[in-house]
């Protein structure tokens, strides 16, 4: 469990960074946190020939407030300071519940929200988040800068719209609108592991108590985070009872997602558990909505 | 005799070094010109080696040396058979041993092929990748049943059959007995026990030096003694030239006992070829496949009752999966075809082990070694019998208990140290009735689970019985001394891994000379300090070496009292030995140091038929066993959407005889139970049927957290052993033995409502939605 050798560089801008990867390209890494990469490479399952080490890019560490309402969330911010930060908290208080659902301290210490995005393990929780909040993630590279929609970002496993030379310099995360209620759920073998599967919900109510507007977001069942289209479309419209939620709930875990079978959950366990979840964070999305 | 040490809870004397990181463990020897080794292993289950291609490796940079099975030549020999078959009649045994490095076949994935020694380690691993190997892959036996059917690949072709051994054992006259039943309850059984996953993985450095004709060898095991008689022969040494040191050990827990693993063959033997220091360190991926484990095993068991819920028998038929070697002997087998009959008055019994080779890692003994699926079984057939019969569960227990008038009890059959199983001692309904009391038993049946039931919720209780065969021979030694310093020095050969040897040895040693145990330095596992000894297993430091110890401290007390008597001219039962001192009546005293100085004179001569020093080396060696038991009880709460189990409480009761430091007896209890708790709900072995196994790393084999673990209550009942003068009994394995026993039945009980039976451990949220959907189906029809 050693890696081969590999370069190692560790630039303090982010313009010494994107030269770095302009100039090594696909046999080059970002290491941010490492608490994905260094395990793979310990494993030999990435083979990296040069590592480019964000951590001294100080001014990629940073959570702050955006026009919208919401806020701009620089890559290298850990985990932990998302956690625990005010602004998360009045802002993005699906983002502040979430928080805690990841890992554990130590790791939550070190790993990064630019890391765990670009990561794109589907059954992480902050692309999930990311996707549910319609999120914009600003990437650059010395060719220039762009924006991507979240929905666009992940377009499979561990696989992102990002170029080997590119790199997440920072996410902007919308505020959810008014009238809005949110939660969010997973279920997972211990502690700090990463779910079998989560959901995340945000529903938005209309002055008479009807659905105006619904997202649901599955982690952990397919390659990338899942939209719960079907729930959506049942729910539009409609004042949300329990049995519409359920309907909603079992739908969308039937139709929305595609869980693939290991060795600590079936597809057909994971479908139960999708529709366990996303009735459960429904409802109590729209009972925060009326109150 | 619980006195001023014994019986203390005494804060450990090794806690001060191990906390600040100043312990030496094996991977901490750094020697001048050490070079690193680093293992290929076979990826596949079974395949024959057609060539194997090591030129490209060679030509690295920084690689010394690439061994393959050729080039050890004569060394290359199959590893001896640790415990050998026990006599009983009819019995068949196949010994097939592990082998330094693979030759023509491989057998498990894991197994190693290739050696490769570099200037580093990571130079070593990359070597691996230069290395080509011609496999031709051969099918699998992964399942102890298909094992033995006809067409079934062979593991060991020679063999002509995958059956590694049959023992049957009986007791009484079962058909007998069921002829005359009123209930007879039959079921098929499955349970396997994991991984040890102890947080220090294994390790060998091994030094020699030429110019001093002498080897030195750090190594993770919990049987130096026995490891440095060994490889002394193997490598035509003298026991004198060769030091092994068994130095802080992270967790061993049985696999590190399995000597003579491969590394643990080659790496002196590289160190003497290459006349350079040799350092291997395990990665956690090699431990999840080289190093032993524990795993499952299928019952066909029958329980045959009186309609008050006597037992009149039990008749078992299992089928136990060995691996690819079996160099332990039929250890694990055994204990559960004895621990099976547990703590009850059981009067005919037939059993039958069947033990069966298969393409995987080798089953050694691992915190229970087997008494696990014994006790399983028995508790799960008692649940079923109380169910049928409306009786209470702890009252068909308590029915069954063997009285305390019945010791010691003969269960007639022979047990793991070939003696027939006795046990010494015991009182069982005390045990129960406390633990009754601390989880509040009636008042969870009547008001608890029925109020919580009509919220909705899912609570249920499981509470078990178990005996734990324990302090086994052949024996121990010990040497005390009281040095000039005043400090004492003890001497044993067994190892240490965590065990609070340092404290528990101690506070023996202290009872005796009435010194702090802080001035009592303790040394285990090593020959240069001990010369005798077997290791730390079954439960057994504290009783066999406990009571070695003991015998020498009483010896070396003898030798203070009768110096100072010389010195005073007062006799010895007037004198008083305390905190350090001996006194005479009229107020005089002298120092055990002094004494110490006095008993090694520089001028006089030592009297005829006496010895310099204040010093005892004295043995013990039982001749058989003795018998811990206990009760374990815990409330779940089951999320039946989710299927997930919290453990709202957890109680053990615990019997080790004379106890010698509770603190040290709870903490094996507690570490135990976690690890109880990962082999009920979190953790779990899983190979596919090409013999792959598909949990080899933490992310997927789950090892409970502290998060996992809830708090867990100790209740002590002391039942001394009458057959060791301390009192004791061993409380190593007590923590991790039914567990999942009591764990089954409680989240059973949590789903009355569904009707469920549950027959196997571990489960898991999937395995619980599976057994529910069965359950649903089988309704529906
Ligand atoms: C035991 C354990 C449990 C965990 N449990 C969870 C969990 O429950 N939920 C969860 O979501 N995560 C979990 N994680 C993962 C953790 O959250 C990681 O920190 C995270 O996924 C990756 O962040 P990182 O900063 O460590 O990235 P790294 O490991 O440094 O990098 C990950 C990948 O992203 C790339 N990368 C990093 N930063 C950038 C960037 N700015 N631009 C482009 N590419 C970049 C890297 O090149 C690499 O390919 C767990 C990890 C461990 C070790």
């Amino acid at each position: 469990m050693k890696p081969p050798a590999f370069k190692y560089y560790a630039p303090s801008s982010v313009e010494e960074a994107l030269a770095l990867l302009a100039e090594h390209g696909y046999d080059a890494k970002i290491l941010a946190g490492g608490q994905s990469l260094i395990p793979t490479m310990n494993f030999r399952l990435a083979q990296p020939g040069v590592l480019v080490d964000l951590n001294r890019v100080s001014e990629l560490a940073f959570i702050r407030p955006a026009d919208d309402g919401g806020l701009l969330i620089g890559a290298m911010t850990r985990h932990v300071q998302v956690e625990t930060s005010d602004l998360v908290a009045q802002r993005l208080p699906l983002l502040h519940e979430t928080m805690p659902f990841i890992a554990h301290p130590q790791i939550r210490n070190r790993g990064t929200y630019g890391g765990s995005i670009s990561h794109a393990d589907p059954a992480a929780e902050l692309p999930a988040i990311t996707v549910t909040h319609r999120g914009k993630i600003h990437l650059r590279s010395t060719r220039g800068s762009r924006w991507v929609d979240a929905d666009d970002f992940f377009v499979g496993l561990f696989t992102t719209a990002l170029e080997p030379d590119e790199m997440v310099v920072e996410i902007a995360l919308p505020p959810l609108p008014p009238r809005t209620g949110w939660a969010f759920d997973e279920f997972s073998r211990r502690h700090g592991d990463f779910a079998l599967v989560g959901v995340a919900a945000a529903v938005t109510l209309d002055p008479a108590g009807a659905v105006e507007d619904a997202r649901l977001v599955f982690m952990g069942v397919g390659d990338r985070p899942m939209k719960g289209d079907t729930a959506v479309a049942l729910l539009r419209g409609q004042v949300p009872s329990a049995d519409l939620i359920e309907e909603a709930a079992t739908r969308a875990a039937q139709e929305d997602i595609d869980p693939f079978g290991d060795v600590h959950a079936s597809a057909a366990f994971r479908r139960h558990l999708a529709a366990v979840l996303a009735k459960r964070v429904l409802t109590r999305a729209v009972e925060r909505a009326n109150r | 005799m619980a006195g001023r040490y014994f019986g203390q809870p005494i804060r450990r004397n090794e806690d001060p070094v191990l906390l600040t990181g100043q312990a030496l463990f094996t991977d901490d020897v750094q020697l001048p010109g050490m070079v690193h080794v680093a293992f290929l292993r076979s990826d596949y289950a079974h395949a024959r080696i057609r060539s194997i291609d090591v030129s490209r490796a060679l030509d690295r940079p920084g690689v010394i040396g690439v061994y393959t099975a050729e080039d050890l030549g004569d060394y290359w020999q199959p590893g001896p058979l640790l415990v050998p078959p026990p006599p009983v009649e009819g019995i068949i045994f196949h010994q097939r041993t592990q082998v330094p490095l693979a030759k023509g076949k491989v057998r498990h994935v894991g197994e190693p092929v290739v050696m490769v020694v570099a200037e580093s380690r990571y130079i070593a691993e990359d070597a691996l990748d230069d290395i080509f190997v011609d496999y031709e892959p051969l099918e699998a036996v992964v399942d102890v049943e298909k094992a033995l059917e006809p067409d079934a690949p062979l593991v060991h072709e020679d063999l002509g059959t995958n059956l590694a051994a049959r023992v049957v054992q009986r007791k009484g006259d079962y058909e007998a007995a069921r002829a005359k039943a009123d209930v007879i309850i039959q079921r098929r059984f499955y349970y396997d026990h994991g991984l040890a996953a102890a947080m220090e993985n294994r390790g060998i450095v091994a030094h020699w030096d030429k110019k001093m004709q002498y080897l030195t060898v750090w190594d993770t095991t919990q049987a130096p003694v026995v490891i440095r008689n060994g490889l002394a022969k193997m490598l035509g040494l003298s026991e004198s030239q060769v030091r092994v040191i068994a130095p802080f050990i992270g967790g061993a827990f049985g696999p590190k006992i399995m000597m003579f693993y491969p590394e643990e063959v080659l790496i002196p033997w590289l160190s003497m070829k290459l006349n350079r220091p040799v350092k291997w360190i395990e990665d956690r991926r090699e431990n999840f496949v080289a190093t032993t484990q524990e795993r499952y095993q299928v019952h066909y068991a029958e329980i045959a009752l009186t309609k008050e819920g006597r037992i009149l028998g039990v008749k078992d038929r299992f089928y136990h999966d060995t691996g690819a070697y079996d160099p332990y002997g039929l250890t694990v087998p055994i204990n559960s075809q004895c621990t099976l009959l547990g703590p009850y008055d059981i009067p005919n019994y037939h059993s039958e082990m069947n033990v069966v080779f298969t393409n995987k890692t080798i089953v050694t003994p691992y915190r229970g070694a087997g008494r696990q699926h014994g006790v399983f079984v028995m508790e799960r057939l008692l649940d079923l019998a109380a169910k049928e019969l409306g009786i209470d569960r702890t009252e068909i227990r308590r029915r069954n208990f063997i009285p305390p008038d019945k010791f010691p009890y003969n269960n007639e059959i022979i047990y793991q140290d070939f003696a027939p199983l006795v046990y010494d001692s015991g009182n069982y309904e005390p045990a129960l009735d406390l633990a009754m009391k601390l989880i509040d038993y009636e008042k969870f049946i009547k008001e608890e689970q029925p109020r919580l039931r009509a919220e909705g919720k899912h609570v249920g209780l499981g509470i078990v019985a178990y005996v734990e065969g324990t302090g086994i021979g052949p024996y121990e030694g010990a040497r005390v001394q009281v040095e000039s310093t005043g400090k004492v020095n003890v001497a044993t050969g067994v190892g240490t891994q965590g065990q609070s040897h340092f404290t528990s040895f101690a506070q023996i040693v202290a009872e005796q000379l009435d010194v702090d145990v802080r001035n009592i330095r303790i040394v285990t596992g090593d020959t240069a300090e001990f010369h005798w000894g077997t290791g730390t297993f079954a439960s057994r430091g504290a009783v066999v070496a406990g009571n070695a110890i003991h015998a020498a401290a009483k010896k070396v007390r003898e030798k203070v009292l009768q110096k100072a008597s010389e010195e005073f001219g007062v006799p010895v039962e007037e004198l008083e030995l305390r905190g350090g001192y001996v006194h005479t009546k009229d107020g005089r005293s002298i120092s055990l140091a002094d004494l110490a100085v006095k008993a090694n004179p520089l001028r006089g001569a030592v009297k005829p038929g006496t010895e310099p020093g204040l010093e005892a080396t004295m043995y013990f060696g039982p001749e058989r066993g003795v018998t811990a038991n206990g009760v374990h009880a815990m409330i779940v709460e089951v999320d039946p959407e989710l299927m997930d189990v919290k453990i709202k409480k957890y109680v053990v009761v615990h019997d080790c005889g004379k106890v010698i430091n509770p603190l040290v007896v709870e903490g094996q209890i507690h570490g135990g139970v976690a690890q109880g708790i990962g082999n009920s709900f979190y953790e779990e072995i899983v190979y596919n049927e090409d013999g792959q196994m598909l949990t080899a790393s933490f992310m997927d084999y789950l090892i409970p957290t502290a998060m996992e673990i809830p708090p867990i209550e100790v209740g002590h009942v002391e039942t001394p052993s009458p057959w060791n003068e301390l009192g004791t009994k061993g409380t190593g394995e007590a923590g991790a033995i039914p567990t999942a026993a009591a764990f089954v039945q409680a989240v059973e009980d949590a789903l009355a409502d569904y009707g469920i039976e549950i027959l196997e451990a571990p489960l898991s949220p999937n395995r619980l939605f599976e057994i529910l959907k069965e359950a649903q189906a089988k309704k529906g029809t």
